[in-house]
């Protein structure tokens, strides 16, 4: 199969700048509302940025973006900080549980400022 | 079938383990079981019965399991007695005159203490030392007593001497024989263990027989010697040796040994069939045994026997024991008395050091036929086992008990030369074989082998051994005896530490570039969090740091359960201003939080969003509070009982003590969290016992205990050092906090750092108390760098505005999280259950959306 540009997905993707790079210590994660969703955006020590739903499945509250980020088996995981399961910051897969995910985000750096889209 | 019906007289150690062994066999051999219990409690561990004075409770002791009786329909009669034994009739009569029938019944009704023959036996205050009751009354006794004298200067009496000597009294051990222990030691072992004693302040007087005993001058009583000398003394403990309770036997006509004892055959039973005898009241083979190891054994052989396997014999035992006593380590081996005829004695003495060895040997030089160690009994195990199972001495069969030689040959044998029939622990018979399948089976830690196989559990002597196998299994399983903490690292905490303290290493990176692999992760960052702490004791916030702390370090507060934190200042002792008292009430209601007393002496607000914390804080803080840590895995606080400045009890000023020691150590961060309480008596209303450093008032200063617990699974603390004065306490805290500090892994508190320390509680005292390790110094100093640098976490927070700006919910918005609701009860809030929050949430949407808008 040959790849194809997502045309749609480039005309209907909206993307909302949240913060500025700066005001997210490297290695934790900030959460922003966009759209009026709760977005978890975490900036790691080599500057990259990542971003999934802040809501934890497991407990029920809004707070994946305070959780510890770091890499297991060579995966980037974010912990969640109540009950502590981990999930992809590429996929949102939960590792503990193949049958929980979380959304992901399209985010990016464009110049000094972090943005985000909720169109997945 | 049948239900075969079982009396059991006597529910002791022996007693119990019998029916224990019988229950497990009952799925094919249904029984109906009575138990005779003449004491009031059932069951508990007599070898551990001076634990009674160290702190443990009659329920410590306790060896029944929970709910035992109930799940085997045991009918247990709780202190009736059994007095007549029908054999005709087959039936046991009870003190409360019942008439009960069997169809076999078993004797395990122990031995009595002997009680010599001198006149004034039947003053107060003469005890023996056999139950707990007894425990209990020379407890009482010795509260207003000075002197105390233990007849008798064998096993059980050095314990009871041992017992008064920590109670405070003047002790004094009397002794008809001419030497100590005269059943396990030679001359020489005995005249070493008497200046050993001695140098502790116990008074030692051999070939003393007692005369009478008349009304003191200076003391309660006066003991007159057959020699003329006499002693004054307040209370005296009688253990001048056992006797077998034979005497419902004897009157029922059963056939008891000369010098009393039950008679029994190889399978434990009577001159009558259907009747049984074991543990301390059975004689075999002319023997008596007064250790447990020997009578568990009997107890398995009868249940087996009962149950109808009819070659269950009971080969005999090892009377070899390993003991403590005073803090000198004895231990006697086979035929320590060198008796057999062409016996050849090899023997080391070290005066300066208090050590004597002796190993007896066959005259062909190539068997190992017993020993005797005081001193030093580290080699206990194998020398044991190389007499067992004959395993053939090496050609300087000296080696064994000298003292390891520059490049020598290595001492000994491995524990890979044993046999896998060899007994490891006697107490619970477990061989070699059985700990090493059950090794392969999965036990892989001491802990699992101590569950699977019960080795270890008893007296604990055969521990290092089991340890030892299980090192040398794992090894053999090309298994390294590992506890790294993560993926990450490929060391333990312990390692890390000493890595990162002598390497001067300050942060994450250098730690996870220089001796770690990847990223990190939420176990090792919060670990090597704590352990930057404790070296270097900088701001957790600070921007290097801050990504490595668990949510609640990074915000300084307690997530619960909806996202929203609770704030736990710290409240010094428990002592609080009325002044502050209002200040917490005011903040709480203009915040509107949720506040409750906590389990320790302090109050709690709840329901803070992450965008209060500061505000919050700042008022407190203007106010005169510090961060309590309730978040962080650091001192939490220092209970105290109201002391000797109110309480009439009370002997020390136990108050000041308290807020002084976490004013001290308030914001040290260690492996886990640390609890700490002190009492002002021993009534204990600070349940000091329960805290990782407990601190209790006496009359002469403070008794410090350590690693205690309570939560998941409650521990008693131990009994570190005794009538220490302030400056010595605060000596020994340091040390033991550093050294735990350094050495413990991640999230074990101190009580499972201790139970997992090769060579337990003595080891921490020889560290701490007698500078071992010659740390002590070091220890303290880095304790008082800690100290010199604390700083409040909080009130360096709201003066930083970097930190700060990390105190939002949202990035880019000041709306609140809309998925934190409460609700309403008894006059405050609460998180709203799942079912109460979806209308509430719809109007805070609204609300929100305004906001952002
Ligand atoms: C607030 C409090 C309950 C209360 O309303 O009274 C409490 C609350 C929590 N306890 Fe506790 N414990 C509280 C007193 C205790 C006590 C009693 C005491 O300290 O005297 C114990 C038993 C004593 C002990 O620790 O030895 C206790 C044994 C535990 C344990 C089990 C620890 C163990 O070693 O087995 C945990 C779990 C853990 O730490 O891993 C725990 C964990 C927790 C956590 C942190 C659970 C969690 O992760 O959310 C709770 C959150 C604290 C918070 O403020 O949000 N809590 N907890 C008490 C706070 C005391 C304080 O002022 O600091
Ligand atoms: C202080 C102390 C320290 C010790 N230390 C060690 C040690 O380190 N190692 C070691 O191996 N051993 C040690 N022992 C010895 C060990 O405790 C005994 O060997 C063991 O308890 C014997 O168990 P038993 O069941 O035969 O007797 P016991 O434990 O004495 O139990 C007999 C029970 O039967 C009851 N009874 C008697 N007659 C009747 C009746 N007619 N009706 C109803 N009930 C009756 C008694 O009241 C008693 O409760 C120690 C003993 C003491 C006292
Ligand atoms: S422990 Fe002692 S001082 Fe404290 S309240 Fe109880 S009796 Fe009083
Ligand atoms: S030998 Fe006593 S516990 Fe193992």
């Amino acid at each position: 199969m040959t790849a194809r540009p997502n045309v749609s997905m480039a005309v209907t993707q909206e993307w909302v700048a949240v913060c500025n790079l700066s005001d997210i210590v490297p290695d934790t994660g900030v959460c922003a509302l966009v759209h009026g969703r709760q977005v978890a955006v975490f900036r790691l020590n080599d500057g990259s940025v990542y971003a999934i739903d802040n809501y934890d499945p497991f407990s029920s509250a809004n707070v994946l973006s305070r959780g510890i980020v770091g890499d297991l088996k060579g995966e980037l995981v974010v912990a969640s900080p109540i009950y502590k399961q981990h999930f992809n910051l590429v996929t949102g897969q939960c590792l503990e549980d193949a049958e929980v995910s979380v959304a992901v985000f399209s985010v990016r750096v464009e110049g000094d400022m972090v943005v985000v889209s909720t169109n997945t | 079938m049948k239900k075969e019906k079982i009396v059991v007289i006597g529910n002791g150690m022996i007693g119990q383990r019998f029916l224990e062994q019988l229950v497990s066999r009952s799925a094919t051999h249904p029984v109906e079981i009575t138990v005779f219990c003449a004491e009031k409690r059932p069951a508990y561990d007599r070898v551990q019965l001076t634990s009674f004075f160290s702190g443990k409770s009659a329920s410590d002791l306790n060896l029944v399991p929970e709910g035992f009786f109930e799940q085997h329909g045991i009918a247990l009669r709780l202190g009736d007695k059994a007095v007549a034994i029908d054999r005709e009739r087959k039936v046991v009569r009870s003190a409360r005159g019942h008439d009960l029938p069997y169809d076999k019944l078993v004797l395990a009704t122990g031995s009595y203490p002997f009680v010599p023959k001198v006149q004034g036996t039947e003053w107060q205050d003469c005890f023996v030392y056999r139950a707990i009751e007894d425990l209990e009354a020379i407890r009482v006794a010795a509260a207003t007593a000075k002197v105390g004298t233990v007849i008798g200067g064998g096993l059980l009496g050095l314990e009871a001497a041992k017992a008064l000597h920590d109670l405070g009294l003047k002790t004094h051990v009397v002794e008809f024989a001419s030497r100590l222990m005269a059943v396990q030691l030679d001359d020489s072992g005995g005249r070493l263990l008497r200046h050993k004693i001695e140098a502790l302040g116990v008074a030692v007087h051999t070939s003393k027989a007692t005369k009478e005993i008349v009304k003191g001058e200076t003391c309660r009583h006066k003991m007159l010697f057959a020699d003329g000398s006499v002693l004054e003394t307040d209370i005296i403990v009688f253990s001048a040796g056992i006797r077998p309770r034979d005497q419902l036997a004897k009157a029922a006509g059963l056939s008891i040994g000369e010098r009393g004892g039950i008679a029994v055959n190889d399978h434990c039973q009577t001159n009558d069939a259907d009747i049984y005898a074991l543990g301390e009241c059975a004689l075999w083979s002319g023997r008596l045994y007064g250790l447990v190891a020997p009578g568990y054994q009997m107890a398995e052989v009868t249940a087996r026997h009962l149950t109808g396997e009819a070659d269950a014999r009971f080969p005999g035992a090892d009377m070899s024991t390993k003991l403590k006593l005073l803090g000198v380590d004895v231990a006697s081996i086979g035929d320590a008395h060198g008796v057999a005829p062409d016996a050849l004695n090899y023997v080391f003495t070290d005066e300066a050091s208090g050590i004597y060895k002796k190993l007896v040997v066959s005259g062909d030089l190539k068997r190992l036929l017993g020993a005797v160690l005081v001193g030093e009994a580290d080699d206990y195990g194998s020398l044991l086992q190389m007499t067992l199972n004959a395993i053939p001495l090496p050609e300087h069969p000296e080696d064994l008990i000298l003292p390891a030689r520059e490049g020598g040959a290595s001492k000994g044998m491995g524990i890979d030369a044993l046999p896998d029939a060899a007994l490891i622990c006697s107490c619970n018979n477990v061989s070699k074989g059985g700990l090493c399948s059950a090794i392969a089976a999965g036990a892989t830690s001491v802990g699992a082998l101590k569950k699977n196989t019960k080795a270890a559990t008893s007296c604990g002597g055969c521990g290092p051994m089991v340890k030892q196998i299980l090192d040398s299994e794992l090894k053999k399983q090309g298994v390294d005896v590992k506890n790294y903490l993560c993926e990450h690292f490929d060391y333990s905490r312990q390692e890390l530490f000493h890595l990162t303290r002598v390497g001067g290493l300050k942060t994450f990176d250098q730690i996870v570039t220089k001796h770690g692999k990847g990223r990190g992760c939420d176990i090792c960052k919060p670990a090597v969090a704590g352990i930057l702490a404790a070296c270097w004791n900088e701001f957790v916030l600070k921007p290097k740091h801050a990504p490595l702390q668990d949510t609640n370090d990074y915000y300084l507060a307690n997530m619960q359960k909806d996202g929203t934190y609770s704030i736990v200042p710290r409240v010094p002792g428990g002592e609080i201003l009325p002044e502050k008292l209002i200040v917490l009430g005011e903040v709480a209601k203009k915040f509107g939080l949720y506040t409750k007393i906590t389990g320790a002496q302090r109050i709690d607000l709840f329901g803070a969003r992450v965008e209060q914390l500061p505000l919050i804080w700042k008022e407190l803080v203007d106010a005169g509070f510090e961060s309590g840590h309730a978040y962080g895995k650091a001192l939490r606080t220092v209970k105290s009982c109201v002391g000797s400045t109110w309480c009439r009890y009370g002997v020390q000023d136990s108050v000041t003590m308290a807020v002084n020691i976490e004013n001290r150590y308030r914001g040290l961060r260690s492996p886990h969290k640390l609890k700490m309480a002190v009492s002002g008596c021993t009534r204990e209303c600070a349940e000091a016992q329960g805290k990782d450093v407990g601190i209790i008032a006496t009359e002469k200063g403070w008794n410090l205990y350590i690693c205690g617990n309570g939560g998941i699974k409650p521990r008693h603390a131990d009994l570190l050092v005794k009538d220490i004065d302030d400056a010595t306490l605060v000596k020994y805290i340091d040390r033991f906090l550093m050294f735990y500090i350094r050495t413990g892994d991640r999230l074990q508190r101190t009580s499972t750092w201790l139970d997992n320390l090769e060579g337990g509680i003595d080891y921490v005292r020889k560290v701490v108390c007698e500078d071992s390790l010659g740390l002590g110094a070091e220890l303290e100093a880095d304790m008082q760098r800690f100290v010199d640098s604390y700083e409040c976490e909080w009130k360096k927070a709201i003066n930083d505005p970097e930190t700060l700006k990390r105190f939002h919910h949202f990035v880019n918005s000041e709306a609140p999280d809309s998925n934190v609701v409460f609700v309403a009860e008894r006059g405050q809030i609460r998180p709203a259950r799942e079912d109460e929050r979806d209308d509430e949430r719809s109007d805070a949407r609204e609300a929100e959306l305004e906001v952002v808008t």
